[in-house]
């Protein structure tokens, strides 16, 4: 593990990143990120690889761009009228920005849990069924059931509702919702879910079986969260980006490492600021 | 309208952490000085009182780990904050057994007893005069976060272990001409060796508050001096 550091002129600030293991893969990576609303620089120039199979944390104050830059992996900032992109952010090699991508194939890729509970009007099972069905599952009745209950099994729901799959998604509770927009988002066998916030409307139970579900989940997929609790963070991530404003109130990303060296020893004062209720 | 500072109540919490280190330091000085000069002076009435002082030592170190656990629950201190903590636990624990050190020299004179001591002790409270400002020195570098002065401080342990040695063979050669002294000069050796030992904890003081200031774990050279004697002759 070496440390290195680069001086990024252009924004006048230390980025510390320090993840460097050959047994790492990049799963997705954003190279000099800039997205703007309108004319307001909201995020500027980010560059972070987020590693494969791992849970990556995004952390920082409100308005630090965290939720952009995750809004970014997946092309979800287009809905947003006067939102603009620039930099690359590749995708197997790919820039998902590129002409010709189509956005609704990269959401299909890389998946999003949002932070309140969303599941849709219609029973448990075809909360599940749903998404399949639109990606052209042909399947029988009897192959789509295995999917619904190993997808239900995946997201550590199944025990809970396998007696009442007809039962309406909106009639659980909301760490179960919460399981289900999961169960729903792993059912079109994605590579990335992105995560905003995804236990701040739910009870401290819930929300260690929700962070429990992402440990299990990161043995296939890769995670990335953005949350404002950093006792998550470090619970549950294996790495973390920490996101700042600057003067001009455009959010970058100051810090960038391993989960316990970050929340234990930061290298940047601001981190450390920070992580220690200094500001924010 | 008045800024509200997010960190009072924590850093007040931690301000008083560091008073009660300090005030856990003073009462092991006074137990360790006490209980030599009652060695020297073959004063066993102050040699009884240390057991009371060490109870009160005990009952300090734990209220201050009680402290650390209980702000390690509510605060979910992170970075510099927990760092501290850690190093104020384990420091606390490094003074409590400081004070066992001077219960032990307490012990020693009161198993004397009557019979006179076997030669005036000079080494000996010079050890503790050295060990005990070496001590007060590394908790105000702790107190302060003092990075350079931790790591200046352990290098004095070389006068200490030097005065072991001296001592050490001083007695042998007490022992070796008059085989009647051996228990009275085991018992002095002992008392030698407990200070040695409490310059060797005074080091590993010096290492949390590096640890403190910069997050680097490392132990501090050591000579370990105080072996030399053996190791030469043991050797093969």
């Amino acid at each position: 593990m070496n440390l290195s550091i680069h001086l990024d002129t252009t924004v006048n600030h230390a980025v510390v990143q320090e993840i460097e293991d050959d047994n790492l893969v990049p799963a997705i990576e954003a190279i000099s990120l800039n997205v703007y609303y309108a004319d307001f620089l909201a995020v500027r120039e980010v560059d972070i690889a987020i590693q494969k199979q791992k849970i990556t944390a995004l952390i920082g104050p409100s308005g630090c761009g965290k939720s952009t830059v995750l809004r970014a992996f997946n092309r979800m900032n287009d809905l947003i009228p006067v939102a603009r992109t620039e930099g690359e952010v590749l995708f197997h090699g790919q820039n998902i920005y590129s002409q010709g991508v189509d956005p609704v194939e990269v959401r299909k890729r890389i998946g999003m849990v949002f932070q309140k509970p969303n599941p849709f009007p219609k029973s448990i099972y075809d909360n599940i069924a749903w998404g399949a069905r639109i990606n052209g599952f042909q399947g029988k009745k009897s192959q789509m059931d295995d999917l619904v209950e190993q997808t239900l099994l995946g997201a550590a729901l199944w025990d809970e509702v396998k007696d009442k799959l007809q039962d309406s998604g909106l009639s659980l509770s909301g760490g179960q919702q919460q399981r289900l927009c999961i169960a729903r988002t792993i059912a079109v066998r994605p590579d990335i879910i992105l995560m905003d916030e995804p236990c701040s409307a739910l009870d401290p139970i819930s929300t260690l079986k929700i962070e429990e579900l992402m440990r299990d989940l990161s043995d296939d997929y890769t995670i990335i969260i953005v949350t404002h609790n950093m006792q998550q963070a470090a619970r549950v991530s294996d790495f973390t980006a920490f996101f700042t404003l600057t003067e001009d109130r455009a959010g970058v990303l100051m810090e960038y490492g391993n989960t316990t060296d970050l929340f234990t020893n930061p290298k940047q004062q601001v981190t450390e600021d920070y992580i220690t209720g200094r500001f924010g | 309208m008045a800024t509200i500072n997010p960190r009072e109540t924590l850093d007040r919490a931690l301000q008083e952490l560091l008073d009660e280190i300090l005030v856990l330091g003073s009462m092991v000085e006074e137990a360790v000085r006490t209980a030599v000069s009652a060695l020297k002076a073959r004063d066993l009435t102050a040699s009884e009182r240390i057991y009371e002082a060490d109870e009160k030592i005990n009952k300090k170190h734990f209220e201050i780990e009680d402290r650390c656990i209980i702000l390690i629950a509510t605060q979910q201190p992170m970075a510099k904050d927990l760092r501290l903590l850690a190093a104020v636990i384990e420091i606390s624990t490094e003074l409590e057994r400081m004070g066992d050190y001077a219960k032990g020299i307490a012990k020693i004179n009161i198993l004397l007893g009557t019979e006179p001591l076997i030669k005036p002790l000079i080494d000996i409270p010079r050890m503790a005069d050295l060990g005990l400002d070496m001590l007060h020195r590394s908790l105000g570098a702790f107190v302060a976060g003092d990075a350079e002065t931790a790591r200046a401080i352990p290098k004095e342990d070389d006068q200490i272990d030097a005065l072991y040695n001296q001592v050490y063979r001083e007695l042998v050669t007490y022992m070796i001409a008059d085989t009647s002294t051996i228990d009275r000069a085991n018992f002095l050796l002992w008392a030698a060796h407990n200070l040695e030992r409490l310059a060797d904890r005074v080091t590993n003081i010096c290492e949390r508050t590096i640890y403190l200031a910069t997050g680097e774990q490392r132990e501090l050279d050591r000579t370990d001096d105080e072996l030399i004697h053996f190791e030469k002759k043991y050797k093969d």
